[in-house]
This record gives structure tokens, sequence and C-alpha cells, in this order.
């Protein structure tokens, strides 16, 4: 655990991405197997303990610590397991007995049995660590909650893996892991015996893994007068989540963008997925063909399992952009011009249910694009996507092949009304807001937004609200309704859980109007006129 | 031990302290005694607690504070430091009005002190900023028991425990002898952190000349000519930047990251103070090397302050008031947050967290 905790510790505080490649580069040449491949597993996000949950640890925590000083410990620092690494109370009589290795502490997440988990890491956090220094418990707690959140994506993770191979395994790049990767488990003993040249290549096995994903760039307008029109086709942007359609050798896989694994929440998509290809596209929420709003969609994300009840209101739809691969044959090499041509010969001859084609926009020049965007405000669109005819399907964020274009903002003036202060390095300052409009005389609550404005703006509007406290509600602050924020979001809808009926998409702050006297702001009339469908 | 040590009668005349002590926009107000202590802005009357910025305020008409603390104001201040400025021994009294006041070491820095007032058969302790672990540079904490304690509470959370100073320095060290080519830069407050940084490495062996920046140099001069033992400092100019690759350099926290630290050879960059603690925090800032080194109590220090003084009510100001305050009543204490406005929290460049 040592090692892995010093690796933990010294990537938290590594500000250059060079500096964490070394960092990496270093551990997998000097640490053992299985201990370097956990350490990858953990960093990769390939390790799950089903029993060993946030919520878990944060009742470990409270039964060594006044839940309440946890509590307001948790609200300053923003992450759980820093905090209960930082206020676990270290016990003199048990600090003799030997700190667990990481291969100890996976195999033991592993193999006990339910109820036995927390027990288990109680014991581990009271033998990590002493004289105040809390480094192998946060490498615990981090591990076994899963998200490390450290600065280290798994992409890098794999990268300074790719870069520590190339001394025994000449031009290897982080694509080559990526191709692999699917097809291994962790620790990956064959992964690191290919790349210390101890070993051939392992298998492509991809089964239905994931393949990383296409992703686009933000329209500037400066870069669209440099783009030729007719190099590119448009198709619309959808307002769903992007997914990744994995059907291979009997498997079925929904993914999201990130990779993540979303199948089990969405069984009305994978019934359907009796074909053998590998398919980029929108997932929806839609009743007969027309798409819902984003927050039907919403109520079908971030679970585990799903109820007939949300099967039955929220029917999940999948609309096609593009096709990675056609039973073995891997497509991805292929124009852009080439793979629509045979998404749309794939789609005809296996017709799937819930699902169908996003259609190409035809255009000639900008300005016919302009117009359809702008006009575009109906459900489910968020905007345009511009690709290039001859780009191929590549792995990343490449600039210049795609293009997203959304379309413009809908903006309005509202009236700060509540302040809460921010969690981890905003939580001196009161960084969230929620704004309302006039209805009659009274302001109504209409969104809440935490972005938009500068660093040197958040300092501002934090004097602002202590200076204007009107009440206080623990870490909330009412404000006199003196200080108009001109928000921007993307469209609004109709909403039972807010008292004005109506919720904002995407909010966010567009400008401070310090000169503006709030009885100037909207009223909520404006915004009902807002909604669409 | 009893709080009320000095009033072992019941008093019918005691005055709850609250009476006679108020905040108000300037700060926490004395009312006998017609003085504000560490006033935001310029007043009449002012006792100072110690010499950092957002204690003492240049412009009082007149000011009472320990001899060290009025050097300080004076280096730091010049004309500005005050109309008066009145010296007040550790542990001589003085009658203001209708209240006694004593200023006895609070162990932050150089000159700290907790004000003790007495009136109406009570007694209020103001501690200032504080801590209770060993420092050279200054006189340390003294508890006094009292009827209400004012107390700091700039760590007052459990997750800050600061670990054992010389474990810190021993970090700085050991990441001097791993890259003995890079500069080590260290960000500290330019009042009682350089200082005592210093003396922790000297105690620690490190007997090579220290680097400073500029602003680093008046302060260490004046602790030089009170007495306090710094080994050889250089100034860390752009003409010794041949010097400075492999050296310990000390700065401003707010020069460790700016143009200045161009001149520095590929910099570890650390910072010394209690914030450290919080992993996500170093990193927001750059920094690559957290030294956990405070003049402030933290969350154990604070708890047993309370323990030692056993007064049966406090009072707390800047920081994080909530937590102590449920520790506080949780023991039985009476206990409150004050709410006085002007007490940067985390001004880095200036408070000596």
């Amino acid at each position: 655990m040592n090692r892995f905790a010093a690796l933990i510790d010294a990537l938290v505080f590594m500000p250059s991405r060079n500096g964490k490649i070394r960092l990496l580069v270093d551990h997998f040449a000097s640490t053992p197997d299985p201990e370097r491949g956990w350490a990858l597993a953990a960093l990769t996000g390939a390790l799950s303990f089903r029993e060993a949950k946030p919520a878990a640890i944060r009742q470990l925590a409270a039964t060594r610590v006044d839940p309440e000083l946890l509590a307001l410990s948790y609200d300053y620092v923003g992450d759980l397991a820093e905090t209960v690494a930082l206020i676990w109370p270290e016990r003199a009589e048990r600090a003799n007995s030997l700190p667990p290795s990481l291969d100890e502490v996976v195999e033991g997440l592993r193999t006990a049995r339910r109820g036995q988990v927390m027990e288990l890491v109680e014991g581990w956090l009271d033998t990590l660590g002493s004289s105040g220094d809390s480094s192998g418990r946060f490498a615990l707690l981090k591990l076994i909650t899963g998200a490390l959140r450290i600065g280290v994506s798994a992409r890098l993770a794999k990268t300074a893996l790719a870069e520590w191979g190339r001394a025994a395994v000449p031009d290897v790049t982080v694509d080559d892991v990526e191709e692999v990767w699917h097809g291994l488990t962790p620790p990956y003993a064959e992964l690191f015996a290919w790349l210390e040249g101890a070993a051939e290549r392992p298998a492509v096995g991809h089964g239905a893994g994931f393949r990383p994903m296409m992703l686009s760039h933000p329209l500037e307008e400066e870069d669209r007068a440099g783009l030729d029109p007719a190099a590119y086709a448009a198709e619309w942007k959808w307002d769903g989540i992007r997914v990744q359609l994995a059907a291979r050798d009997g498997q079925r896989r929904l993914y999201s963008r990130t990779g993540d694994d979303v199948s089990g929440a969405f069984p009305d998509i994978v019934d359907h997925m009796s074909f053998d290809a590998v398919l980029d596209g929108e997932l929806l929420v839609a009743r007969d063909g027309v798409v819902a709003p984003f927050n039907d969609l919403q109520q079908r994300l971030n679970r585990k399992t799903v109820t007939a009840a949300m099967l039955r209101d929220g029917p999940a739809w999948v609309r096609l952009y593009d096709i990675l691969f056609d039973g073995d044959e891997d497509l991805r090499g292929l124009s852009f011009v080439e793979r629509r041509a045979r998404l749309e010969r794939w789609y005809d001859a296996v017709r799937p249910r819930r699902m169908d084609l996003s259609p190409l926009v035809p255009f000639e020049q900008w300005d016919e694009l302009v117009a359809l965007r702008e006009g575009a405000r109906e459900n489910g669109i968020e905007g345009l996507m511009l690709k290039r005819r001859d780009s191929a399907y590549l792995a990343g964020r490449p600039k210049g092949p795609w293009f997203k274009w959304k379309r413009g903002a809908l903006t309005l003036d509202t009236v700060m009304m509540y302040a809460q202060r921010g969690h981890g390095k905003r939580s001196s300052f009161y960084s969230d807001y929620t704004f309302g409009v006039w209805r009659g005389e009274e302001l109504v609550p209409v969104g809440k937004a935490y972005s938009g404005f500068t660093d040197a703006e958040l300092v501002e509007l934090d004097r602002w609200v202590r200076n204007h406290t009107t009440r206080r509600y623990g870490p909330v602050r009412e404000v006199e309704p003196g200080l108009v924020l001109e928000v921007a979001f993307d469209s609004v809808h109709p909403s039972t859980r807010h008292k004005s009926g109506l919720a904002m998409r995407f909010p966010r702050i567009h400008r401070i109007r310090w000169d503006k006297p709030a009885h100037e702001a909207d009223r909520v009339e404006t915004l009902a006129a807002m909604v669409v469908g | 031990m009893s709080a009320a040590l000095h009033h072992d009668r019941p008093n019918p005349d005691r005055q709850n302290p609250d009476r006679w002590i108020k905040v108000l926009p300037e700060g926490l107000y004395v009312e006998p005694g017609g003085f504000f202590i560490d006033p935001v802005r310029a007043v009449e009357r002012a006792v100072i607690t110690h010499g950092h910025s957002d204690h003492a305020r240049p412009g009082n008409r007149h000011a009472l504070a320990t001899p060290g603390t009025l050097a300080i104001m004076r280096q730091r201040m010049g004309e500005a430091a005050g109309g008066s400025l009145q010296p007040l021994e550790y542990g001589e009294t003085l009658r203001i009005g209708d209240v006694t006041v004593r200023l006895v070491p609070a162990g932050h820095v150089l000159g700290s002190a907790q004000v003790v007032l007495e009136h109406g058969g009570s007694r209020v302790v103001v501690s200032g900023d504080y801590k209770r672990r060993f420092d050279r540079t200054c006189a340390p904490f003294e508890p006094v028991p009292c009827d209400v304690f004012v107390t700091e509470a700039t760590f007052g959370l459990p997750v800050f425990r600061h670990p054992p100073d010389l474990g810190e320095v021993g970090k700085l060290l050991h990441s001097m002898a791993l890259f003995p080519e890079r500069s080590h830069v260290v960000g500290v407050y330019a009042l009682g952190k350089c200082q005592r940084l210093i003396t922790l490495l000297r105690a620690a062996g490190y007997d090579r000349p220290i680097y400073l920046h500029g602003a680093l140099e008046p302060l260490c001069a004046l602790y030089r000519s009170l007495g306090v033992e710094l080994g050889e400092l250089r100034p860390a100019t752009v003409a010794a930047k041949e010097e400075l690759a492999g050296a310990l350099v000390l700065a401003p926290p707010g020069a460790i990251a700016d143009r200045w630290a161009r001149r520095l050879a590929d910099p570890v960059v650390a910072m010394a103070s209690g914030w450290m603690r919080v992993r996500q925090r170093a990193r927001q800032r750059g920094v690559e090397l957290p030294l956990v080194i405070s003049d402030h109590a933290d969350w154990d220090e604070l708890c047993r302050t309370l323990d030692d003084v056993g007064a049966p009510e406090v009072w707390v100001t800047h920081g994080r008031e909530e937590a102590l305050v449920h520790h506080a009543t949780g023991r039985g204490i009476r206990a409150c947050a004050l709410a006085l406005i002007g007490f940067e929290e985390e001004d880095l460049e200036e408070v000596g967290a």
C-alpha cells in the first residue's frame, strides 16, 4: 500500500501533465506485479467494490467522529475520501500492526463476504498512517470509493503505460494500448508482460468492449470563415446523451461517451440490439417518434436499474449517427460519407426497433444553416453537427473533422434570491445562486447557476451577498432583491418541481447587471412564452 | 479547573459581559473602557493583539499593544501606525475607564497577546490569534481562567491537525536532498511564519544561507534586532541567479507562482501553511510540496484550550465557527459565533495561517 499511497500523493501534487507521466512511468518500472496492475486498474476506473460505497464509508466514519463535525468537515473539504482520511482518529494501540499491501486490500475487498467489508476497512484505516500522515488512508479510501479524481484520466494512465512500454516495444502508442485494453482484466499481467517485451501482444478480443468515441469541438465564428461548405456534411445535434451500442459475440452493451456501461438502465434499448455491430448514436426519450424534453431522459439517467413505470412513461430511443463495426469489419478507417452509406444500408437491412437514423441536413452555403439553426427551437435539438465528408472515425477530440454548432442561447434578466457556499476551493465563497423573476409583486425562483463568471467577479458577487444578506439558513443566505443577473440558458420546459412551474436547461450567469434596478428584471410571463412544444 | 476563580461568591452586581462588550461595525467594542480590540477601521482608541494586517490596521488615534507588536506596526506602517502608540508589557495591568486590561502571551507571532479584560466582576479573555506548540520566535501561550473566552477558529474543523513541525521541515530537507540541482521556493507569510520556519530549519541542522524575497527582509531584520537568531540570510536578487540553483528561497505566497519566481531554476514550489493539510487546496494553488506548518491552533489545540481556560461561555470569532460552537456546546459550554467582519480567513498574502 505504501508505494501506491506515495504514487497517489505525488500525483495529487504534481501540477504538470509530463510530470504525472514521469511518476507513472517510474511506478510501472519499479513496482512488481500485481501491485502495479492494481494501481493501473484504480487509475483507469476498472475497480469497483460493491460493498464499500461512499455512504458506507461515511457511516463508518460517523462511528468514530461526531456526525455533525463530520458533516461540517465534508462540506468544507468537498471530497469524502479526503475528509475521512484527515479526520480519522489515530489510535496508539493498533499502530504496531503492519499496514496491508495493495494486493491484500484488493483481494480482501473482492472476497470479503457481505457485511464484513466495512470491518476490514476499519482495521486498515487504523493501521495506515501515523503522526498525522494521512496519505495511506487517503489512498485506501480513494481506491475503494472508485472515483479517484486526482487529475489523472484513464487516458493519461494508458499514455504513460505506452511511454514506459516504448523501451521494450518500439513505437507502441496509446491507441495500441486502447485497442487491446478491452480484452484484458486487472491486474493486467499479460499487458505488462507485452510492454516489457516478455510476451506477445495480447489478442484484440474486443467482444462488446467500448471503442474510444470521436468527439467534436465547438464551432467558433472565426473557424467557420475558413471552412469550405462543400467539404462538410451537416446533421442535427440531438439533445440527449451520446452513446455507443456494442453488440458482438453475443454480448450487448450500451456505453456512455466516457465508456461507462449504462446497459442496466436501458433494457428497452438493449433488448432490441439483436445484431452484430458497433454503432454511435444519441440516446433520447421519444414517444411515437417525437423526442421528449431532456428532463424526461434525466429521470432515467444515473440509475442501475429501471422500474416498469419508468419504461412506460419514458421510453428510450436511439437516433443513430455512425457505424464503427459491421460484424467483424472495422469501418472506422473509412470516410464519413462511406460510413454513412454503410450505416444506411445496414439500417435498411436490420431495421432495429426503437432506433432510427439521424437525417442529414442538406445545404450549400453556411447562410442556409445559420437560418436553420436559429429556427430549430423544438424539443430535442441542441444545434447542428458539422462533419468533414472525408473524415475517418478517430478516437478522442481531433480538431478539424467534427464541429458542434449549438444554437444561440436564450437570455433573461433575473434577480438573485439566494446564495449558497460552493464546495472545495469555493467553499469560502457564496458561488451558487438561485434567481427568480417577477410574478406580480413577488419573485418566484426559476433556476440556479454556479458558472459563467470569472474569479474576479466571484469575489465581487461574494462580497455583495455578504453585504446584502437578509436571512441565513445554514450554508444558504437569502439576499435583498437588489442584484440583476442576466442568465443564459438553452431552453425552458414546464416543471412540477419549481414554484414557477418552469425549469431552465443549462442555465449559467451571462452577465452581472450591477447597473440594472431589480424591478426592471423580467417577468415570469416572458419566460413562459419561451417554452416550446 | 473552575472558571470563576476570581469570584467565588455570587456577585449580585455582576454584569454579563455581553452587556459591556459589543460587536459594532468597527469591531469588538469594550464599552466601559471606550476602546476597540483589533478594529477593522480607524478609531479613537484601539487595543491591538498582534501585528498581522487584518488585526493591526493603520490610523487609530491611540493604539495600545505589546512593545513587540508596536515595533512591528512601526516597521510595517511607519507614521500611519497610529497617533500615539502606548506599550504595555506582558503581565502588566492598566486601568482604562472602568476596565482593567492585561496582555498575556498568545504564542502566535512575536509580540502577540491575548487581551484580559476585567469589569463588573467578570473576566473576559480575547485570544486574538494563537497557537499552543513551541515557537522559538515568541513567548508561549498562557491559558488564563475566565468567564468568557473569545477564541479564534481559523482551523476550527477536526480535519485540521497540524503534524509535528520537525517532520514537515524534514520533508523539505528530504526533497532538497533528492533534487539538489533545483531551487526550493517556500511561500511564507512575511510576519511570523517566515522567521519561525527559519528557526525550525536551523534547529533541524540546516546551516546554509537562506535566500529571501525582498518583502521578507525588513521583518527578519526586526526579529533579529529583538534577539531572534536566524543565521545567514541573503537577498534572492536576480543577480544571485547562479547561487539560487539548489538553494532554499523564501517568498511571500503571492510571489511563488508569479513573475518574480522566474529567476529560480526549475523550482520545487512549496508552501508553509495550515491550509496545506487539505490536498485539494494545496493542489489548486499549484503547490508541489505542501508543508503543514501553522501559527494558528489546530482543532485539537482549540479544544484543549477551551478545557484549559475553563470558561463557562465561549464566543467564537473568525474562522470555522460552527464546528467549534458545536463542540463547545457538547461539553456544556455556552457558545455562540460572533459575527465579526473584516478578518480575512484566507487572505494568503498577509494572514499568518
